[in-house]
């Protein structure tokens, strides 16, 4: 039995306050690429009462990504921004998720991105995260990047850190594990990653902007 | 002097692009922040590095 939209309006009021819950309901975050740091971050917000979820990515589900990416295992072969969508509205029915099946570009990113208001950078490519950032910073003045860079491999979980590199410019990582570098992504660490971006991002929200 | 994540260099009067192409930088995986502010990649170029600047070279790395 799914709770009704007032009864799970409450839960979330009763957990974080009323005033706090309603610009988390009110927000919108675009969430771009969605492998083993998008799709958690995309969970964490939905459980925490974001109110919109732009959720970007153009690729599918592949059998090597469910060892730490929130798909299932039949939904190997679906467009990953379907079913995240499909698996974020059992978790939290009343969050309006946007997918969009799409590889962003230096042509699109303006317009796929016009309504967020904190764009969360979860690409797994150097190139792609240094293209989306450099593009929010010098042509989305109203939105808040929340990027990621370095969280590969079996480092220490204490060296992933977020630091504030401008006033709109939130960096989450260890800042030097490249995959290619290592044995690869390891779920736990990739989490670790993705909650600071979730956190970092919930706290922008609630107006504190220092790290 | 300029300040370069956090070191102090001798590059006042170079251009952005010269002292980021001297140090190895690739651009295509970098975010430059000048004095609290994103630099643009189409000035790279045309931005004259000033003495008592703090410059911040973020490089992205693969994985998500």
């Amino acid at each position: 039995m799914i709770p009704s939209r007032g009864e799970w309006t409450a839960a979330l009021e009763k957990r974080h306050g009323k005033s706090l819950q309603q610009k988390f309901s009110a927000a919108t975050v675009a969430v771009c690429g969605l492998g083993g740091l998008g799709s958690n971050v995309a969970v964490a917000l939905a459980r925490a009462g974001v109110g919109r979820l732009i959720l970007i990515d153009f690729d599918r589900v592949d059998i090597t990504n469910l060892h730490r990416q929130q798909y299932k295992a039949n939904q190997i072969g679906s467009y990953k921004a379907d079913a995240l969508a499909e698996n974020l509205l059992e978790i939290a029915p009343y969050t309006e998720v946007k997918p969009v099946t799409a590889k962003v570009t230096e042509e699109n990113f303006a317009e796929l991105l016009k309504d967020a208001d904190i764009v969360c950078e979860a690409f797994d490519n150097a190139q792609s995260k240094a293209m989306l950032a450099n593009g929010v910073l010098e042509r989305l003045p109203h939105c808040y990047l929340v990027a990621a860079s370095g969280m590969a491999g079996m480092g220490s979980p204490n060296s992933i850190h977020t630091r504030k590199v401008t006033k709109r410019f939130y960096l989450c990582g260890d800042e030097v594990s490249d995959v290619a570098d290592t044995i690869g992504l390891v779920a736990p660490r990739v989490m670790l990653c993705a909650a600071h971006q979730a956190h970092t991002i919930l706290r922008i929200l609630a107006e504190e902007y220092e790290v | 002097m300029v300040k370069v994540n956090g070191a102090s260099l001798d590059i006042a009067g170079k251009t952005l692009g010269e002292y980021l192409s001297g140090a190895g930088y690739d651009t295509t995986r970098i975010a430059v922040e000048r004095n609290g502010e994103i630099v643009f990649k189409s000035l790279y170029a045309e931005t004259v590095l000033q003495d008592g600047d703090s410059l911040e070279v973020v490089s992205f790395v693969g994985g998500g």
